[in-house]
């Protein structure tokens, strides 16, 4: 088994990015590091359009999350309503 | 009467579909082999491009939405960090170099990267990967940018920025990422995408850009963390170009396996090669650190770029051979490498100095296997004969390797006590290497790395001093006549941090900001 991973800039709108995906994907491991926040998780991460908006309180579209992010690793499959990271093998 | 219907938002899948297949065409007035050249001489076999699928199906408005919004963000950061004289506020005046490397040393590279993609993005018959290279050109070219511009502040201030172009064509060390790129864009457009798309930008720009940049700013400096966390931004999509092509290459064809398994294997040794400096600024630069080269190298190569490998081996991907030397030599390269730049401290463009006691506790923590055994005794010589006024100057010059063009630094794999030499021949001539894995590179491409513009070959040949210097003169100074040609101040941009103009100017700024005097 192996982590995927996803790091974003620690600002305002990330705030709630990221409680998102901590809320669904409970295996993940947040670690903060000087202006940003490294998400692991094993096998795959799932960032949902609806966790983000509700945490946010406006309409996302999961194309912004390009403005914050840093990095990744793992194979990416996206929609309009979910953006999955993961390894196949 | 027709029925009003609501014209249906097209969703993701479908809008970057309508872009990259529905625009593009088969060209019957010339031969799809005419009007693309250079995408089959590689051998590189492609059977159906229509495969290709970008996970992240940007389409163009998309683009330049989100690309506008980062740069709004940037430009605001670094204008309240100029406004407030933000520069004052970073840990120490020493940091400050990292910042001179890497604008000698990186900036010029994003323009090569730029040009490279630009290239491979009209080169390519695929429309979809023709689109995303072109997107990532239009990335680098803002990376350049932005960089030029934030560090442009520093040099109304400090020494050793005033000439970055012209530096990074002729100065010794910056051969070494010069010549990287140099090798990447002369390659056909399916080597160059593996060379940068894969294994620089997935499996090492991690470790430049992301503890690097995070580690600027915990050392106050909002102007890189703000230029290295807007271009890293991009960075995300430009590893997911770099892996998909990967894995179209190995979808496409069989036969593929071993053209891009020879690339791979290259082309990280190439950039592992070349991270070394990387490796010595977070060790060495950054007065307050975040994680030394070891940690990073463990998270971002082993751990993260062994998931990768092993994802990949069902294409029959192996794990390049240099990754056990790689591995090895993670404890050492960036000491050698300081000690290095410290003893040639008077031909580079930056001030050097001996890190001070608990930062040396600090590495001697971080490297209980070798830094205390190997490196903290030399390093503390050198201090020791500073302090009595012998501060050690390197005037000879040193070997470089034929292909990473790095000087001869690095030691045995299983002997750190002794310089590693590989040697070959080719048409009579003998040819040097810092390793196995550069001698092999070397070896199956000669007629490509004998072309090398070698620094201190050159040098020896007269052709690094200005035009009217004449070296047979009386007293001729060939170091300085060197680093005039460099455009280095001799006294001002080189030599020890203890006592330069930098060092004087950010402590008297400094106390007038904290007082009123
Ligand atoms: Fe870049
Ligand atoms: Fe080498």
């Amino acid at each position: 088994m192996s982590n995927v991973f996803i790091a974003f800039q620690t600002n305002e709108e990330t705030r709630s990015i990221i409680e998102a995906i901590a809320d669904d994907n409970p295996n993940a491991i947040i670690n903060e590091q000087p202006a940003m926040v490294k998400i692991d998780a094993p096998d795959s991460l799932t960032i949902k359009r609806a966790s983000i908006e509700e945490k946010m309180g406006r309409d996302f579209d999961l194309q912004e999350l390009h403005v914050h992010l840093i990095t990744l690793s793992g194979h990416i499959d996206e929609t309009d309503d979910e953006f999955n990271l993961s390894w196949l093998n | 009467m027709d029925m009003k219907v609501a014209a249906k938002k097209l969703g993701l899948k479908e809008r970057y579909a309508a872009m990259t297949r529905g625009l593009d065409w088969e060209t019957t007035y010339q031969p799809m082999d005419t009007v693309y050249p250079y995408d089959k001489f590689e051998g590189i076999k492609i059977h159906d491009w229509d495969k290709w699928e970008d996970p992240f199906r940007l389409t163009m408005d998309a683009y330049w939405k989100y690309q506008a919004e980062k740069e709004r963000k940037l430009y605001a950061i670094l204008d309240a960090f100029n406004q407030n004289n933000g520069h004052l506020g970073v840990t120490d005046a020493r940091y400050i170099n990292a910042l001179k490397l890497f604008l000698t040393a990186v900036t010029p590279l994003e323009y090569m990267a730029h040009r490279g993609f630009a290239h491979v993005g009209r080169q390519l018959r695929g429309a979809g990967a023709r689109v995303a290279c072109q997107m990532q050109a239009l990335d680098e070219l803002r990376h350049a940018q932005t960089q030029i511009h934030s560090l442009s502040n520093y040099n109304k201030h400090y020494n050793g920025f005033h000439d970055w172009r012209h530096m990074h064509d002729r100065i010794w060390y910056l051969s070494v990422p010069k010549s990287f790129f140099d090798d990447a864009v002369t390659a056909g457009p399916f080597e160059y995408m593996v060379a940068i798309g894969f294994s620089f930008e997935y499996v090492l720009t991690n470790l430049l850009f992301v503890p690097f940049i995070s580690g600027a700013a915990y050392n106050g400096d909002m102007g890189a963390m703000a230029f290295g966390f807007s271009a890293q931004s991009d960075e995300a999509r430009h590893m997911t170009l770099g892996l998909e092509m990967i894995k179209f290459m190995l979808e496409q064809d069989p036969a593929n396996l071993p053209i891009v398994q020879g690339w791979i294997d290259k082309w990280t040794w190439r950039g592992v090669r070349m991270l070394t400096i990387v490796g010595m600024m977070m060790d060495y630069m950054l007065p307050k650190r975040v994680m030394s080269w070891k940690e990073a190298w463990e998270i971002y190569f082993e751990e993260s770029g062994g998931a990768l490998f092993k994802d990949l081996a069902r294409y029959g991907i192996t794990i390049p051979k240099c990754v056990a030397q790689a591995t090895i030599e993670k404890e050492h390269i960036t000491h050698q490498a300081w000690t290095t730049f410290y003893q040639y401290g008077a031909a580079a463009a930056f001030n050097t100095w001996i890190p001070e006691k608990e930062e040396l506790d600090w590495l001697s923590e971080k490297y209980p296997n070798t830094f205390d055994k190997y490196y903290r005794p030399r390093l503390e010589y050198l201090g020791e004969q500073a302090k009595q006024g012998k501060r050690f100057y390197s005037t000879t010059l040193p070997m470089l390797c034929q292909c990473c063009q790095i000087p001869m630094f690095f030691t045995e794999p299983d002997d750190p006590t002794k310089i590693c030499y590989r040697e070959s021949d080719h048409n009579g001539e003998k040819y040097h290497f810092c390793s196995d894995h550069c001698k092999e590179i070397f070896d199956h491409e000669p007629e490509k790395y004998v072309q090398a513009w070698m620094p201190v070959h050159q040098i020896y040949q007269g052709n690094c001093f200005k035009p009217d210097v004449d070296p047979t003169a009386e007293g001729f100074d060939p170091l300085a006549a060197v680093l005039d040609w460099y455009n280095i101040q001799f006294g001002r941009d080189n030599l020890d941090f203890e006592g330069s103009e930098d060092q004087k100017n950010f402590d008297t700024w400094r106390q007038t900001a904290k007082s009123n005097g």
